[in-house]
């Protein structure tokens, strides 16, 4: 039983660049969708509310679990889709980004794990997710398109 | 999306920490590889090939049936126990919905560096 979620993906970037996309707190914000309030610090909780397309009632909540310089950025995050969620109240899981240098740039491997911790209605939240996540689609193909026009 | 569906109007919730504890444990992985082809089998045939006692084995089909993911089914004096699949494609889902995001994610962190 697959309990945990990996990815490896090669970057053709150096992983000091790789580092500062992850662990830059507006880098961060860039690609992953959120506007954070602050800096990552290792103990502390992240806020910010996310910007993802249909996702931007969601606050954005971590705690930042390790940050090794180039090698690990480690946070536990929670999964309720509920607005005023209180994520030390919360079941978390285990985000956690592995660096390696390669020839070409970085191998960045994700992890996440802990998805036995979770509570009960994760699937009645999944399909509001996966509404919510349509409507990103078609908003990204939208901007996509306009773009390119 | 309507604040109707918000309640989840006919998804039953799932227990999925019991499901994943339940599923942590050889002896009980055996029974659900047993079971999973979707033939209800009894206790003594699900004894078949095990060192284990009847008592042991009734045990672990009770945590798997807690969890939902066998149920049992009487045959007269008989017990037999069934797979049930829901519980399992529940998480499986979900972890597909997850995985989704995170490729979504680092396809954007890819061309966030690279760009």
């Amino acid at each position: 039983m697959n309990d945990r979620i990996q990815k490896l993906i090669e970057l053709k970037a150096p992983v000091s660049r790789v580092w500062r996309a992850l662990t830059d707190h507006r880098e961060f914000g860039e690609w992953f969708r959120v506007k954070l309030d602050g800096p990552f610090v290792v103990g502390q909780i992240s806020r910010g509310q996310m910007t993802y397309p249909g996702y931007e009632h969601l606050k954005w909540q971590a705690i930042v679990q390790k940050m090794e310089p180039e090698r690990l950025f480690s946070f536990t995050w929670h999964h309720s889709f509920e607005p005023d969620a209180d994520i030390t109240k919360e079941p978390t899981t285990l985000v956690e980004f592995r660096l390696e240098k390669t020839e070409t740039g970085t191998l960045l491997t994700l992890t996440e794990s802990g998805f036995e911790n979770l509570p009960d209605n994760l699937r009645t939240e999944a399909f509001r997710r996966n509404d919510g996540g349509w409507t990103a689609q078609m908003k990204n193909i939208e901007s996509h398109v306009t773009q390119k026009a | 999306m309507s604040r109707k569906k918000h309640r989840g109007r006919t998804a039953k919730p799932l227990a999925y920490a019991p499901v994943f504890a339940a599923l942590g444990d050889e002896t009980r992985l055996s029974l659900v590889a047993k079971l999973c082809g979707g033939q209800s089998r009894s206790i003594s045939q699900l004894r078949e090939g095990s060192k284990l006692t009847r008592q042991a084995i009734t045990k672990h089909l009770r945590v798997l049936e807690r969890a939902k993911i066998v149920h049992s089914v009487r045959t007269g004096r008989e017990s037999r126990f069934e797979f049930d699949p829901q519980a399992m494609e529940g998480i499986k889902q979900y972890l597909d919905f997850v995985s989704e995001q995170w490729d979504q994610a680092l396809s954007r962190l890819k061309s966030f560096v690279e760009g």
